[in-house]
């Protein structure tokens, strides 16, 4: 009888081994933009599959129909995604039409602490309301926008003393917006190798967010805002400032005076294009890109530079980046929750900054190699100091449909001036926030 | 009784269903085939339009089901007849259905009346011609933006080669006044077939004895024209011009993958305009009063012109 107990026990124990991990495994699909950190995402995740027997799946989505094709999937209560690696501007959305799982209690539960990563990317990719303690995603993927340029022309001497002819000083990455306008000119249509080329390839992608992304990389540095009082939703003299308007007038200078032609609108990866193809001198994109662009056999390694989006009145950059979320429609929560466990721990976020994503954990950030550990490691914890981001109101796809026919009226169209813009641009806001009740 | 299909039918009928059949009168049985279709227009047109007149109405958002849903009696009609930007849509489309409609049914009666003559290798030339409208407008859209790109675009060199301008001073997509032409050019390069088809069956249509008899009295080449083809013919165009009125209203994705719209709003046609209310910013109930203003729009224009076509046939 004690035997046969023994063997029943010992069989039990047997079948539980055996079939425990089979009955947890779950499929999990993660939905993320397809881009080079997406790969570097599917590499990372085959240890996470490894240990916890669970299977990923991944959904890219090409950057220009991403924001389309997930809202669509969240509005729907779709359960294609498990995991969501949303943009910053989501979260509000996100979090007020329950699309994502609130995360506080899990945090609590498992130790994760928000104090581990980079104040500004809890700030943007995780909260809302904004600033509040209330997580609604782990900062994944730190990102800002940023410039690389041609440092083999650069460091031409001709072209070295031709630019000190005419600017009466060394040609150097710009340390200012007027720098870099100055220096995109100085390209403009210049000879180089029996070539001609173009000052800078900029975003004026008119149909997602391409054209807002990059002129508010010379607005905010010259001194645009949203609000006057944070929260309040006080745009008169924030967002049509004297300084706002030069900033929207820069930025069409900068496009009409000094880049390629037929880049009315362009966004990644017509700039990735111009770029390598050797077109342009100078040319911004998101961080996420440049592991790539510094290891293109053609115009990477010795050939490239990078520099942080040059200050005017103050320093700032475009925020980019994301926060992953677990969507509140899987069925496989559980699941999803102990990826983002798995994905927290430090050791990982060390190995995800070494295959290209840009971890925001402070254990990775403040590493004392971590600055020269890429030659653009330095300018990203420069630009993150300074990041500033759209609206992330839960009607942010309306507010920055707005902003991109007001701005692409202007600036690639020629319709009226910087001051109507922007005064429409307010009158649309306007609107939008009556309509929500928050005016 | 002889072995007919109809026989054989009546036959195979179980005694219990041909009775309850002989029962119907004339009417019910033409209801009884009737009704499906009348439940499925319902179903899948009457009531979403009716849904959409209701929705219209409110602030309902797709993409808030917890918000609460409220009545707004006309403010959405008031918002869309008094938005200047929406005015500038109707505008750009009405400037895209005038040119694309002139264009094509000019050319394509052109070729109709080219192709109706015989002459050596005509077959060729007719599948020639009619390969564009078997693309797929994605397809055009993107390659034509290559063709129109200022650098490399194969558009800008022949307009080059033929005046002598640089190929890289212009650009078709990027500027304010070429670009509203950029789309006309490229509607026009693909739907041109279809209007000639049509032209073509109609001219095909008129009986060779009318013209022989007008031979016979010594009607000019150009009096047959105006005399014979052209009143004949006027049916056919003008039911090219309802199709591709119809069609380029609904305009969407070539243009959407020509310009996207830009640039700035320039050739933001409405369809383009209604997709990014209804399905980028979700103003539910505001898109809906825009596609009720549209179809009502339609609907109204096109009435008209069937009542003119229809003269125009019994004459």
């Amino acid at each position: 009888m004690k035997t046969a107990k023994l063997l029943a026990a010992t069989a039990l124990v047997a079948a539980s081994g055996v079939l425990a991990p089979q009955a947890q495994a779950d499929e999990l699909t993660l939905c993320w933009a397809a881009w080079d950190p997406a790969n570097a995402l599917v590499e990372l995740s085959k240890e996470f599959e490894a240990q916890s027997g669970h299977t990923m799946k991944f959904e890219f989505v090409p950057w220009p129909n991403f924001a389309d094709r997930m809202l669509n999937e969240l509005n729907s209560g779709g359960k294609l995604c498990d995991l969501l690696i949303g943009d910053s501007q989501w979260i509000g959305g996100g979090a007020e039409n329950g699309h994502y799982v609130k995360l506080n209690d899990f945090f609590d539960k498992e130790g994760i602490s928000m104090d581990d990563f980079a104040p500004a990317t809890v700030y943007a990719y995780s909260t809302w309301p904004k600033g509040t303690p209330n997580y609604y995603a782990l900062p994944a993927m730190g990102d800002a926008n940023g410039w690389f340029y041609r440092k083999d022309w650069f460091e031409k001497p001709e072209i070295q003393e031709a630019f000190k002819s005419e600017h009466g000083r060394d040609l150097a990455p710009p340390k200012t917006q007027m720098e870099l306008l100055e220096i995109a000119q100085f390209f403009q249509e210049r000879e180089i190798d029996g070539q001609k080329r173009y000052g800078a390839a900029i975003f004026t992608e008119r149909g997602s967010e391409g054209i807002t992304m990059g002129a508010t990389s010379s607005m905010y540095p010259i001194g645009f805002k949203y609000e006057m009082t944070p929260g309040k939703y006080d745009m008169e003299g924030a967002v049509n400032s004297p300084e706002a308007v030069a900033g929207l007038e820069f930025y069409k200078e900068l496009y009409k005076t000094a880049t390629p032609p037929g880049y009315t609108d362009s966004y990644m990866e017509q700039s990735l294009d111009a770029f390598k193809s050797g077109q342009v001198a100078m040319a911004m994109n998101w961080f996420a890109f440049f592991p790539g662009l510094y290891a293109d056999p053609d115009t990477g390694g010795d050939k490239i530079g990078f520099f942080v989006n040059p200050g005017q009145a103050k320093e700032a950059s475009t925020l980019g980046g994301q926060g992953i979320s677990v969507v509140a429609y899987s069925d496989k929560q559980e699941a999803a929750l102990e990826y983002i466990k798995w994905f927290a721990q430090p050791s990982v976020q060390s190995k995800w900054w070494d295959l290209g994503g840009y971890s925001c954990h402070v254990s990775v950030l403040n590493d004392p190699s971590f600055a020269d550990s890429a030659p653009f490691a330095s300018d990203f914890l420069l630009a993150m100091d300074g990041v500033m981001d759209f609206w992330q109101e839960p009607a942010y796809a309306e507010l920055l449909l707005a902003m991109q026919k007001r701005l692409h009226d202007y600036v690639v169209a020629d319709q009226g001036t910087a001051q109507e813009a922007l005064d429409k641009l307010i009158e649309d806001w306007t609107e939008t926030f009556e309509d929500e009740g928050k005016l | 009784m002889s072995d007919t299909p109809f026989n054989r039918a009546a036959k195979a009928t179980p005694p219990s269903v041909a009775a309850k059949i002989r029962g119907l009168s004339d009417r019910a049985i033409a209801w009884i085939f009737v009704l499906p279709t009348i439940f499925l227009l319902l179903a899948v047109n009457i009531f979403p339009l009716i849904w959409t007149i209701n929705l219209s109405f409110t602030n309902f958002r797709a993409n808030r089901p917890n918000r609460e849903v409220e009545y707004i009696g006309l403010r959405n009609y008031e918002r869309i007849l008094t938005d200047s930007d929406i005015w500038l849509t109707m505008q750009a489309t009405a400037h895209f259905l005038f040119w694309t409609i002139f264009f094509q049914v000019l050319i394509g009666f052109a070729l109709a009346w080219l192709i109706n003559r015989k002459f050596k290798g005509n077959d060729l030339w007719t599948t020639l011609i009619v390969l564009p409208m078997m693309l797929s407008p994605a397809v055009v859209g993107n390659f034509w933006t290559f063709l129109y790109q200022p650098q490399i675009g194969l558009f800008n060199y022949g307009i080059s080669f033929l005046t002598g301008i640089d190929p890289s001073s212009f650009q078709m997509i990027g500027d304010v006044t070429l670009a509203p032409w950029s789309i006309v050019i490229v509607d026009t390069w693909m739907w041109t077939p279809f209007v000639m088809l049509i032209c073509l069956a109609g001219l095909r249509s008129i009986p060779d004895y009318i013209y022989e008899a007008a031979e016979i009295d010594r009607a000019s080449k150009w009096r047959q024209f105006w005399t014979i083809t052209l009143p004949m013919e006027l049916p056919f165009l003008m039911l090219a011009v309802l199709f591709s009125g119809i069609e380029n209203f609904k305009m969407y994705d070539l243009v959407v993958q020509l310009t996207g719209g830009g640039p700035g709003s320039i050739t933001e046609l409405t369809s383009i305009n209604l997709k990014r209310e209804a399905f980028e910013k979700w103003r539910t109930g505001y898109a809906s009063a825009y596609a009720i203003i549209l179809f009502v729009t339609v609907f109204g224009l096109a009435s008209i012109y069937v009542k003119a076509l229809n003269k125009v046939k019994e004459r």
